[in-house]
């Protein structure tokens, strides 16, 4: 085979997520801010690992949540600043207080909002879609369809946040953040020096200011659809078969087009990557097609709004309609099935196989502590075991099957709570180390305050370990954490999660739930998964 | 000229190694590639799969569609059966023969792949032992993929110069270990032929 010279330039093969890391220090950040989430967690992870970013010292240390790491982002673009925050989709629901405000704020230095989306919930408890929310704060949204896309708008996204005055959301799904390409890179620039807001009243939402200052944000509309019809993320391409107009949003393109592998799709095509949509040529292709087909990865938001309510107009077809399916991530087949594409017959898998549902890992210190838990909960009725997000959910799976909840980052204690009000007797609560410094402090201080008879065991694994063993912000405090919050130090207790400690756990959870208040059971192990990556990191440093 | 692969295997055998190593060499030749791969809960010991395409022009979908993989590279034998819909009529199975047994109720699989053979091309490697054999036991991805290069429309210098950029941090002698496997698995499948 020949070798081919497609270009010169020099291309860097990155996940969608590093070429976003990558782009954010081409364009100048001095910060990067998150909380880990998959699919978002590599975008931070890189900018940690990267040299040029370190040689400037980019602030790039996991904050303590959403809300914390968005908040500080918001601070450093105040002080003038580039920053940007990554964050999970469900990330944003912890983060969604500040979103909407610094909306009305607006920035100072280039400010970026990065989230990831997990159509099909690969590792999720839902499949929300975060252009519902750039809508709702009334900022521009950037959604790109390939990686190059991805560095090229989160290059460009800075800038656009500096001249319109506004945050920026960058909205990427899994399979963009999780998928390599080439990508080639723009020049670095230099990073903003310090500058204070030129409105001394920009960043004070006293009701009398924010009341003008919602009120600019809202004379900006116009001027945004403006910059979407001009950008080059939206584009109009001509089609010869006008029974129908298609609207792409990002990578919903690339499952059109890969049905029409000579670039020779018939219809005329609308592929939107910035938003607001850009109205006018939204309308022409309404005007020029007979029928309009939307396809979009996540929820229906532009079908939504483009269909015809009264059905008097043009139909609108999509997810809503079935045309595509109502949820879950898109591929080339959902396309080719809705345009009406012939198919090769594809070989089924014969029906033995067996799942691999994901489980803990071999030494994990969790099996100890549910092992033990189960057998109190033998003595004591099922349904009372509240849990929370991180690799100990797997609890809920067999051989355990001991957690009754998990919904939200930090609702293991304030569930029990609720629970325990209503008369529920004994109550657990599990929650990992950093999940309860995301989110479980405030929980704790509502059953301090009512004396709350509850159990509330902290699984401490000294790490955020289902996204892959980071740093938790938990380490080493947990015990002063629950006692500054006011848990009394003599209903504090430590165990460590061995085998062979069984039944001294299974007695301290006894004796804990015979007590009528407040009690916090730690089990401290570090994540076998983490001594390996620490391990194997200190070998690599050795090396070189 | 295009190779559409899925890569399959179980959370934690590395498939990500292969995918890298034919990344390099992709790149290295100025092709383009697109690499799908699977992040997050499932690398607890589920099932993962990585959908990895190679041409010489513009790739548009991340996805490979059903019925166009030419290529189902498997590291355990039961994974590579799972992702059957993708696979081309004309395209090709490799897989590992050395199980990964994390589940229970395993099925036998022996007769589901006689009965495919006689439909699609198959080989069967057990790299685990080639690996041991070629003296370095951690080297079966390497094996497998040796074993499926004849399947993969990239040049075999190619291919091996993609492997050294991967592994050339961890020293030469762990270079030449892994290109000894790769030969050892493509000795197999040409053996096979």
């Amino acid at each position: 085979m020949q070798t081919n010279n497609f270009t010169n330039m020099q291309k860097s093969l990155l996940l969608g997520v590093e070429a976003i890391g990558q782009a954010a220090i081409d364009a100048g950040i001095s910060g990067v801010y998150a909380y880990p989430g998959t699919p978002s967690t590599e975008i931070t992870e890189y900018i940690q690992n990267n040299k040029l970013a370190n040689s400037r010292k980019i602030h790039h240390e996991w904050s303590t949540n959403e809300k914390t790491a968005l908040e500080e982002a918001l601070g450093m673009s105040y002080a003038g600043k580039r920053a940007m925050a990554c964050m999970k989709h469900v990330g944003l629901n912890a983060a969604a207080d500040i979103f909407m405000n610094m909306a009305i704020t607006g920035v100072n230095g280039g400010l970026v909002v990065t989230v990831a989306d997990d159509p099909s919930q690969h590792s999720s408890q839902n499949e929300q879609d975060s252009r519902f929310y750039g809508k709702f704060a009334m900022i521009p949204v950037f959604e790109p369809s390939n990686q190059q896309e991805a560095y090229d708008m989160t290059y460009a996204a800075f800038a656009f946040s500096e001249k319109t005055g506004l945050p920026v959301m960058m909205r990427i799904p899994t399979r963009l953040a999780h998928s390599r390409s080439g990508v080639i890179q723009q020049p670095v620039m230099p990073e903003n020096n310090l500058h204070f807001p030129e409105n001394p009243i920009q960043f004070i939402l006293l009701p009398a200011y924010g009341r003008k200052l919602y009120q600019s944000l809202i004379d900006k509309q116009d001027w945004m659809v403006e910059l979407s019809e001009e950008s080059t993320y939206n584009n109009y391409f001509e089609g010869k078969d006008k029974s129908l107009g298609i609207v792409c949003c990002g990578i919903a393109y690339n499952y059109l087009m890969e049905n029409y592998p000579d670039n020779n799709c018939p219809y005329p095509v609308v592929k939107i990557g910035q938003y607001p949509l850009p109205k006018k040529m939204l309308k022409r292709l309404e005007q020029q097609c007979d029928e309009l087909f939307i396809a979009e990865e996540g929820f229906p938001l532009v079908e939504e709004m483009l269909s015809d309510f009264f059905e008097k107009g043009t139909k609108v077809s999509g997810r809503l309609n079935g045309a595509l399916p109502r949820r879950g991530e898109l591929n080339p087949d959902h396309l080719a099935k809705a345009l009406g594409k012939e198919k090769v017959q594809p070989t089924s898998s014969p029906n033995i196989l067996v799942g691999r549902p994901p489980s803990l890992c071999a030494g994990c210190g969790h099996k100890d502590t549910y092992e033990a838990l189960n057998e109190i909960i033998a003595e004591v009725g099922t349904g009372r075991v509240f849990s929370d997000i991180g690799c100990y959910t797997l609890g809920a799976l067999p051989p355990f099957n001991t957690i009754n909840t998990c919904v939200d980052m930090g609702a293991s204690i304030t569930m029990a709570k609720g629970a325990a009000d209503a008369g529920l007797t004994p109550v657990f609560a599990i929650i990992g180390d950093s999940t309860f410094t995301h989110s479980g402090i405030t929980g704790l201080l509502d059953c301090v305050v009512e004396k709350t008879n509850i159990n509330i065991i902290i699984v401490d694994n000294e790490a955020v370990a289902m996204t892959g063993g980071q740093s938790s912000a938990a380490k080493g405090r947990i015990e002063k954490i629950c006692e500054g919050v006011g848990v009394d130090p003599t209903h504090i207790r430590l165990f460590v999660p061995l085998k062979k400690n069984h039944d001294e756990i299974v007695s301290v959870i006894r004796e804990e739930m015979t007590f009528n208040g407040v009690s916090v059971i730690i089990g401290r192990r570090e994540c076998v998964q983490r001594i390996a990556k620490l391990k194997k990191l200190n070998r690599t440093n050795k090396e070189v | 000229m295009k190779t559409d692969i899925i890569l399959a295997g179980v959370g934690g055998q590395g498939i990500l190694s292969i995918a890298a190593s034919l990344g390099a060499a992709a790149l290295n030749e100025n092709y383009y590639l697109k690499q799908a791969e699977t992040h997050g809960m499932s690398q607890r010991g589920g099932e993962v799969v990585s959908h990895l395409r190679i041409a010489d022009h513009p790739i548009w979908s991340d996805l490979i569609p059903s019925g166009k993989a030419d290529l189902i590279l498997s590291v355990e034998p039961m994974e590579s059966l799972r992702y059957l819909s993708y696979l081309s009529p004309k395209g090709s199975i490799v897989t590992n023969t050395a199980k990964f047994v994390n589940i229970t109720g395993y099925p036998d699989l022996d007769h589901t792949f006689e009965e495919l053979s006689e439909k699609v091309n198959i080989v069967r490697i057990d790299a685990d032992q080639i690996a041991k054999d070629s003296g370095n036991p951690k080297a079966s991805n390497m094996v497998m993929l040796g074993a499926a290069s004849p399947f993969i429309a990239i040049h075999e210098d190619i291919i091996i110069k993609g492997i050294e950029s991967i592994f050339k941090s961890k020293g030469e002698q762990i270079v030449e270990m892994n290109v000894k496997a790769f030969h050892a698995g493509k000795a197999f499948t040409l053996a096979k032929k």
